[in-house]
């Protein structure tokens, strides 16, 4: 299934709820498109919600971590929540485990960013 | 599973006297079932299509959902890698791809007509200096998810062979 993208705001932190999965040629370039997006106006805090991806390839890796350092390079932040076993699976493998932060709970995803 | 024309059996138990959807199914399923190979355009369809056999090749051989997933991965990894950085899509070469259960093992190849690749110049995506980079960890994935996994140079091209044990004296990482 391709990945589906909504955006929705809390406390000024703007959500992406994913919907699919982040693979070459399906879902990582509307990932790249939505938070390079999002940087332009401005945004600053970014939650992606990895609740409903249920695979991640290594190009959708690759995304989430250009989304990460183009973030940080804005000034902005990208954090993650809720990830799927295998998602988290994969991030553990590669280390990306220990870049990002993870939040299991949006309440305090949100509030981090404070 | 739905075959596409391009599929063609040659060669292994099942052979082209079947029709294209019977050899898949013979191919990959059973314990003992034979070989299935088969040449694939350089299309990213092509490397859904590699994922879907390989799925169905891990499902049918009774594995569990973890190891299930390890081998689709994998095996789309090194099809994704062979039409990505091997072939470059260039549609003048094709991927073969092959599966196969041995009762012991599952055994998928994955091979390309690129310029060829030498697995141990490949950088440790996981190395602090490497860790925020895009690419570079399709073949670490597919190291990290199956028991063995073996590299052959063509000329041109690489072969990836990709094996997860079945027995139970060799543990699923």
């Amino acid at each position: 299934m391709a990945l589906t993208i909504a955006s929705r705001e809390v406390d000024g932190v703007t959500i992406l709820d994913l919907n699919g999965r982040i693979t070459l040629g399906e879902g990582s370039v509307q990932l790249r498109d939505s938070v390079r997006g999002l940087i332009s106006k401005g945004q600053k805090g970014i939650l992606l919600n990895l609740g409903d991806v249920n695979y991640i390839d290594s190009s959708g890796l690759g995304e989430l971590v250009s989304a990460f350092t183009t973030a940080k390079n804005q000034g902005a932040d990208v954090k993650l929540l809720g990830l799927t076993k295998k998602v988290k699976d994969v991030l553990q493998l590669t280390k990306l485990y220990t870049v990002f932060d993870i939040y299991n709970d949006e309440a305090s995803a949100i509030a981090s960013f404070k | 599973m739905k075959l596409p024309p391009r599929f063609s059996g040659r060669g292994g138990a099942t052979g082209a006297s079947h029709a294209p959807e019977e050899a898949v199914r013979n191919a990959v399923s059973g314990s003992k079932a034979g070989k299935l190979v088969f040449s694939l355009s350089s299309t990213m369809e092509s490397v859904g299509e590699v994922e879907a056999a390989a799925e169905k090749l891990a499902a049918e051989a009774g594995l569990d959902e973890d190891a299930c997933f390890h081998v689709t991965m994998a095996a789309r990894e090194a099809a994704l890698n062979a039409v990505l950085h091997g072939n470059e899509y260039d549609p003048a070469k094709q991927i073969t791809a092959s599966f196969e259960n041995t009762g012991k093992s599952l055994i998928v190849t994955i091979a390309d007509q690129g310029p060829g690749l030498d697995p141990d110049t490949l950088p440790d995506p996981r190395a602090p200096e490497n860790l925020l980079r895009g690419t570079g960890r399709g073949i670490f994935l597919i190291r990290s998810l199956m028991d063995e996994v073996h590299f052959r140079q063509l000329h041109p091209g690489t072969e990836l062979t990709l094996i997860k044990h079945l027995a139970s004296d060799h543990p699923n990482p």
